[in-house]
């Protein structure tokens, strides 16, 4: 909030996003409908999850593919470790994937000198930087052009350029020297298709079929969510995914993998592996109350949408997943403390359950881990204050009586009826606005000494 | 519209839950209400026991405190008559949430459906219940209006309050970029998150500046309090209404009366 410029460049974006996202709805016949449906599918899938996964790996293996359950994140990095170490590989170039994020890989795979470089521009562009990404979508967003033009001449030794074509062919110049000589990719997948054991990747830049069809080895990793039983639904969620994101009816290019090249194939990996992340999803997968969290597609329409994301910005959620979505995720699927306070940072405007193309109701979803929160680390201070402040709703004179008190105490700091600043717990809102004086006589107190008019 | 410019039903009482804001800061707003419904031809009572829905307790995530005033709130207002609040976020509460809060409870449960079946907003009793769009009167003035989270995205209540405002002549209603977005109030987010919810404002009233309006109206207190209380602070002169304060200071009601007015 701090850098005005950057706050505009970015208010800018985000709202192309979402008006992008409106007028692709617009554009959509049907578009409530495919959203109901794009729900119930997820639905659907959820309550069978343990079956839709089964046929999954099924059909991975039965395509001459590995499947991998990693409960948590060590173990998916361990295995992708495992992988690249059998196939003597010492570059691994990465396609864009949150999951990735999640699992700390990079870091793992650097860790035991294996070199990984990002693929997808804005990807790259944050590791060069050493950042996180700023929106599931687009991840430098937040980066202006003169410190993309400074991290790109860092990297390569050469001069800055200025121009945006100058700089993409300047990245692209340094990633396809990495992609000539890296023997394994790691990709994410938006979706998973348990009747053919495919797995779906959407880009716009093409470095995704790149990373699927260079390298000897292909690993795709992605939350256990992310199945969908057919081609069919997939082709739903996929259509409401891409609307939802970019505001674009199909992105630039969707590619889909079917496992390790065959014997009659010119092209593709010799290896694929699937790697399917639970990471404390089936903590959100146990409480009814949570489960919906699982819908989500990522797609990024509620961080577009929200008021709060577009003035704190990415970074300020304490883990990978920003926005709505990640105030959401990121106290049920972390024990970070930064979660906690995650639920509260929002107004419960909704704009994010409208925005959402599978209906999930964020909203509802927060008040209920505020519940939990309060439940589990609520402080006695602030029982205390809800305490008064039942005791003083639950009869109409105690009512009376704390407002008379109250309107008395802020009496004390009123001019003109208004207060331009209060005592706590009222500092935080002076500090920005003026607070009215409560009114002198309440509704009721007039309502008793009023005449009705006359209707006609 | 058309289909809700009849009246399908005019009840001849109603009971005014007046929400505990505008009992305490704006009783002038429940004046209103009270005022415009009169003059329709529906009698108001006010139960006298009333004080608040339970929300604010409910969003901060204190469900027991939450669920004893509701459960008052049930009491207070069982009765026959519908009920007429001049706020979206109570009626939210009431008819949404009551149902999150009371869900492992079956009796209450029960008690909250049948009190939010007669529970109606403001703006949506006048429109839709007894067909009144055509409530206001003249007010000249330029307006912006800014549609209050939970009246627009939790009940569904928009193109009401706007049929409401379009009835009044001599206003002129500006266009105000990005009316949907939030204020920024959400409550105790406004203190306890103050930068954030500040940094919310400023967008909101630079729009509403920029919209050359002389009133601002809105549908909720809350919002009314927080927009109100930002634009002191920067000096401004434009006014913040509630809906309904502006129908009853445009003379409305009695469109009856009125040459070329659909009889009620």
């Amino acid at each position: 909030m701090a850098d005005p410029r950057l706050n505009s460049a970015l208010e800018y974006v985000f709202e192309g996003f979402h008006k992008g996202r409106i007028s692709a709805a617009a554009a959509t016949t049907d578009w409530e409908a495919q959203r109901t449906l794009g729900r119930a599918i997820k639905e659907h899938t959820i309550a069978h999850l343990d079956y839709y996964l089964g046929q999954l790996a099924d059909n991975v293996t039965g395509n001459g593919g590995n499947i991998f359950f990693a409960r948590d994140a060590e173990e998916a990095n361990q295995y992708v470790l495992g992988v690249a170490k059998r196939g003597n590989v010492r570059t691994v170039i990465k396609s864009k994937s949150m999951v990735s994020e999640e699992m700390g890989l990079n870091h793992a795979l650097e860790a035991a000198g294996v070199e990984a470089v990002e693929t997808d521009l804005g990807e790259y562009i944050i590791q060069l930087a050493g950042e996180t990404p700023y929106h599931i979508i687009a991840p430098a967003i937040h980066k202006s052009k003169e410190e993309v033009s400074g991290l790109l001449a860092a990297k390569s030794g050469g001069e800055r350029m200025s121009r945006a074509e100058d700089l993409t062919m300047q990245a692209r110049a340094q990633l396809r020297e990495v992609f000539k000589r890296a023997g394994m990719s790691v990709t994410g997948a938006n979706f998973a298709v348990a009747e053919s054991g495919s797995i779906v990747l959407v880009t716009n830049e093409g470095n995704g079929r790149m990373a699927t069809s260079a390298p000897r080895i292909h690993v795709a990793v992605m939350g256990m969510e992310k199945v969908a039983p057919s081609i069919a639904d997939m082709s739903i969620l996929l259509r409401i995914l891409i609307r939802s994101a970019t505001g674009q009816r199909i992105s630039s290019y969707v590619t889909m993998v079917n496992g390790p090249r065959r014997s009659d194939e010119e092209d593709g990996p010799e290896e694929f592996h699937l790697v399917v992340l639970d990471n404390n999803r089936s903590r959100l997968l146990a409480d009814p109350a949570m489960r919906e969290a699982l819908y989500c597609i990522r797609c990024g329409a509620c961080m577009n949408a929200c008021p709060v994301y577009r003035k704190v910005g990415g970074h300020s959620y304490g883990w990978v997943y920003p926005g709505p979505i990640g105030a959401v995720v990121t106290p049920a699927l972390t024990d970070l403390d930064a979660g906690k306070d995650l639920p509260f940072a929002s107004t419960l405007c909704g704009a994010c359950r409208e925005a959402c193309p599978v209906k999930i109701d964020l909203p509802r979803m927060l008040l209920e881990l505020r519940a939990k929160a309060v439940e589990s680390s609520g402080t006695k201070a602030e029982a205390a204050v809800w305490r008064s402040w039942r005791a003083g709703m639950t009869g109409r004179s105690k009512f009376d009586l704390a407002a008379r008190s109250a309107r008395w105490a802020l009496r004390l700091f009123a001019r003109g009826g208004w207060i331009k600043r209060a005592p706590p717990p009222l500092r935080g809102w002076t500090a920005s606005r003026d607070f009215p004086l409560p009114a002198g006589r309440s509704l009721r107190a007039r309502f008793k000494r009023r005449k009705p008019e006359r209707g006609k | 519209m058309s289909e809700s410019m009849g009246a399908k039903w005019r009840p001849k009482r109603v009971s005014l839950f007046s929400t505990c804001l505008v009992d305490q800061f704006y009783p002038e707003v429940g004046e209103s209400v009270v005022r415009m419904l009169e003059r329709l031809g529906v009698e108001v009572d006010f139960p006298e026991g009333q004080t608040c829905c339970g929300q604010p307790a409910f969003n901060s995530g204190y469900l027991e405190d939450a669920r004893a005033v509701a459960r008052r709130f049930l009491d207070v207002f069982d009765g026959e008559h519908p009920i007429v609040v001049p706020s979206g976020s109570c009626c939210a509460m009431v008819r949404n949430f009551y149902a999150e809060l009371f869900h492992d409870e079956p009796e209450t449960l029960e008690r909250a459906a049948q009190v939010s079946a007669r529970l109606y907003e403001f703006s949506e009793f006048l429109v839709d219940v007894i067909g009144r769009a055509d409530a206001g009167g003249r007010m000249d003035c330029s307006a912006a209006y800014h549609q209050c989270c939970h009246l627009l995205r939790e009940i569904g209540v928009d193109a009401q309050p706007k049929a409401l405002l379009s009835g009044i002549s001599g206003m002129e209603l500006r266009r105000l970029e990005r009316a949907e977005v939030c204020c920024g109030f959400g409550g105790t987010f406004s203190v306890k998150m103050s930068d954030i919810s500040t940094a919310m404002l400023d967008e909101k009233l630079d729009n509403v500046e920029a919209s050359g309006a002389d009133v601002l109206i809105a549908g909720d207190a809350g919002c009314i309090m927080h927009m109100a209380g930002g634009l002191r602070r920067r000096g401004s002169d434009i006014r913040v209404a509630h809906l309904a304060q502006v129908l009853d200071e445009s003379g409305g009601g009695p469109a009856a009366a009125r040459p070329g007015s659909r009889p009620a």
